[in-house]
């Protein structure tokens, strides 16, 4: 048969088993759009700006692990894609990202919305493609869907010209699509002296990261750490792979942790480091980082072994497939003394959550919402105050349920983030926890939420400022505050109103608790409003540079 | 590619990458190189056999950070192996006659 490369691309997203794209079309993208219009199997999203459509695709890769989809035009279609492509590398999403360019000829030329967007992609991707002419569309397509699944998850670039979009190809049958490539064997001596150090360590914690989720591993983490007693911290973006309140968890490490998780670390002989990168929010000043522990490091990406602690047994394998060859060596451990002293050190250094009683304070609204869903919700969440808060006490149980921006933290994530969520998985309800600062980034999508009708409820925790730069200037520069508060009230109600959502303002209600049961039961798209005390903070807090243990607050 | 800092043998690694050979691959590895702020003090870069895979020569300062370079340097896609040698490997040596 005779079809475009427009044609050729739609027909290998379908048979990729793409059923939902997000984007925004433009000159250089039209070919690729009249080919969409043709598809039967294939929903094209319209977001409000590129940004948007980028996260919602990061949406639905979160919660479905497949790569999700995003397209725009070239020039500023393109460049506004580089924020949500930089979030999913830093965090591993999948995606595939495909933009039109300037036609071949008039590459160079500083034509109309030329950008070199391959130049600008590079650091943000995996990688990426220039396609030179039709027949590379064969190839390329199935490679970005392979590279962005396989190993170490991530985003892909591929920037089309338009006249390979319209130049005619023949083809008889369609290249096989692109799939995750196969772990490789572990090294099976490494996997025993791991064992080996795991069973005769004395204080030994488990500290799993983003990893663990993408390897869909969460399951076996558990295991590993019921069988072995390792009392288990997870990074801002493990949250979810072992339930909160499982007798092992010791809860988020890092930067906003409770005073005993960082504590537990400071004591632990042996640290088990399972698809965790040592990030500095997580592990603070590097140098002070659980001193006294030998470490066990597992990931997928060679180049996370040794570049922040170098390991005692370094295994770069599938995270899954580790762990799968190291369960059967790990002996059945009580560790009751350990165990005694993690649970001593958790009832002297709790995590403390003021006004958790009132469902229009801070951590009362997060565990508010939480008492009115169950595990099958989806949390999200923007960039701020409010976002370590939902961190800190949402009793998140289940992997893939909590979608943040952890690496790059973007605000503006949250929304179509969760819009994207809901596309890919309808039958759940899905909650967005934003900052007033943080919803204003993307605010045009809550047009996209009503025209798609997604079950999203944005709970906007509006403390009339840019509240975590509010706390900062409070704790470290002498409470001069500076371009950190809104001297304007804006009303969000009324605006998302005119976006067409429902909306709920816990301001005014009566009985915040039903207000907020009868919104989160509300199908649709829906706002729901509660003001928050500028002057509360998320704490404990590790000063930015400073070791762990040296927190300020309880 | 800083005259004030002259390498000495002892300091000199020379890599030797095998990569595809496209118009981007040459911005992938120097990009990488730049954005790891890792000096690199020599590059060549010319394609063998058919054409269609091409050899870096990368003269680089040894570094603690060099094997995390190099580990970065491998996970490009297209970069098909990285060899690493010593300062007694010759081809920046023969080179220095068109730099005299
Ligand atoms: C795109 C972007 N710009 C700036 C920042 C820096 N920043 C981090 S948190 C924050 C304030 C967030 O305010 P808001 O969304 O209202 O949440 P709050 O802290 O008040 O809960 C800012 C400006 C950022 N993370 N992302």
């Amino acid at each position: 048969m005779q079809i475009s490369g427009a044609q050729l691309i739609v027909r290998l997203l379908e048979q990729q088993g793409i059923t939902t794209v997000a984007g925004i079309p433009g000159g250089a993208a039209l070919p690729l759009y009249d080919a969409l219009a043709g598809s039967t199997k294939i929903h094209h999203v319209l977001a409000r700006h590129e940004q948007g459509a980028g996260f919602i695709a990061q949406g639905m890769a979160r919660v479905s692990g497949r790569a999700g989809v995003c397209i725009s035009s070239s020039g500023p279609g393109a460049t506004n894609l580089v924020t949500p492509i930089a979030d999913a590398k830093l965090d591993s999403i999948p995606l595939v990202c495909i933009t039109g360019q300037v036609p071949s000829s008039m590459i160079g030329t500083d034509a109309f919305q030329e950008v070199d967007t391959y130049g600008i992609s590079i650091p943000v991707t995996k990688h990426n493609w220039l396609v030179h002419s039709v027949e590379e569309l064969l190839h390329v397509i199935p490679e970005a869907f392979r590279i962005a699944e396989s190993g170490r998850p991530g985003p892909v670039w591929v920037d089309i010209p338009k006249d390979v979009q319209t130049a005619m190809i023949e083809i008889d049958e369609l290249p096989a699509p692109g799939k995750r490539d196969e772990p490789s064997a572990v090294n099976m001596t490494q996997i025993q002296q791991a064992a080996a150090m795991i069973n005769a360590a004395e204080r030994p914690v488990l500290y799993i990261g983003g990893g663990v989720i993408a390897a869909e591993a969460a399951a076996q983490t558990m295991m590993l750490a019921e069988q072995g007693g390792l009392p288990t911290t997870m990074t801002l973006m493990a949250l979810g792979a072992m339930p909160v309140d499982h007798p092992l968890s010791v809860g988020m490490l890092g930067m906003h942790a409770a005073r005993y998780t960082n504590y537990v670390l400071e004591e632990a002989d042996l640290l088990i480091v399972v698809g965790a990168r040592f990030d500095d929010r997580a592990i603070g000043k590097a140098e002070k980082f659980c001193p006294n522990a030998s470490v066990i490091h597992i990931d997928v990406d060679a180049a996370e072994l040794g570049k922040i602690r170098r390991p005692h047994i370094g295994i770069q394998a599938d995270v899954a497939t580790a762990l799968a060859a190291l369960l059967p060596h790990i002996q059945v451990k009580l560790r009751e003394n350990w165990l005694e002293r993690v649970r001593l050190l958790k009832a002297q250094f709790p995590m403390q959550m003021l006004d958790s009683e009132d469902p229009r304070s801070h951590y009362g609204l997060v565990l508010a919402v939480a008492e009115a869903l169950d595990d099958e919700a989806v949390i999200a969440t923007d960039v701020g105050q409010h976002q370590m808060w939902v961190a800190q006490a949402y009793p998140l149980r289940r992997a893939r349920q909590w979608l943040t921006s952890g690496g790059l933290g973007t605000m503006g994530f949250g929304m179509p983030a969760a819009i994207g969520a809901a596309l890919a998985e309808p039958e759940r309800t899905v909650v967005c926890f934003s900052g007033d600062g943080s919803l204003k980034m993307n605010i045009q999508e809550m047009a996209t939420a009503v025209e798609e009708d997604v079950n999203i409820k944005v709970v906007l925790m509006n403390n009339q400022s840019l509240g975590l730069v509010h706390q900062q200037q409070n704790m470290f520069y002498g409470e001069r505050y500076y371009a950190s508060d809104y001297r304007k009230r804006t009303d969000f109600v009324k605006i998302a109103e005119g976006f067409g959502m429902h909306t709920f303002d816990l301001d005014k209600a009566a009985d915040p608790r039903a207000m907020l049961a009868q919104a989160l039961a509300t199908k649709g798209p829906c706002l729901i409003h509660c003001s928050i005390d500028v002057n509360q903070k998320v704490l404990p807090m590790v000063p930015p540079g400073a070791a762990n243990t040296e927190m300020i607050g309880d | 590619m800083n005259a004030a800092m002259k390498l000495e043998p002892a300091d000199k690694v020379i890599l030797e990458l095998n990569v595809r050979n496209h118009p981007g691959v040459m911005t992938h590895v120097c990009g990488l190189f730049a954005r790891r702020a890792f000096n690199v003090e020599g590059i060549l870069c010319m394609p063998v056999g058919d054409g269609t895979e091409s050899r870096i020569w990368l003269l680089v300062r040894e570094d603690e950070r060099l094997s995390q370079m190099i580990a970065q340097v491998e996970k490009l896609e297209d970069v098909i192996s990285v060899i690493r040698h010593g300062a007694s490997h010759l081809v920046f040596d023969r080179l220095e006659e068109f730099f005299a």
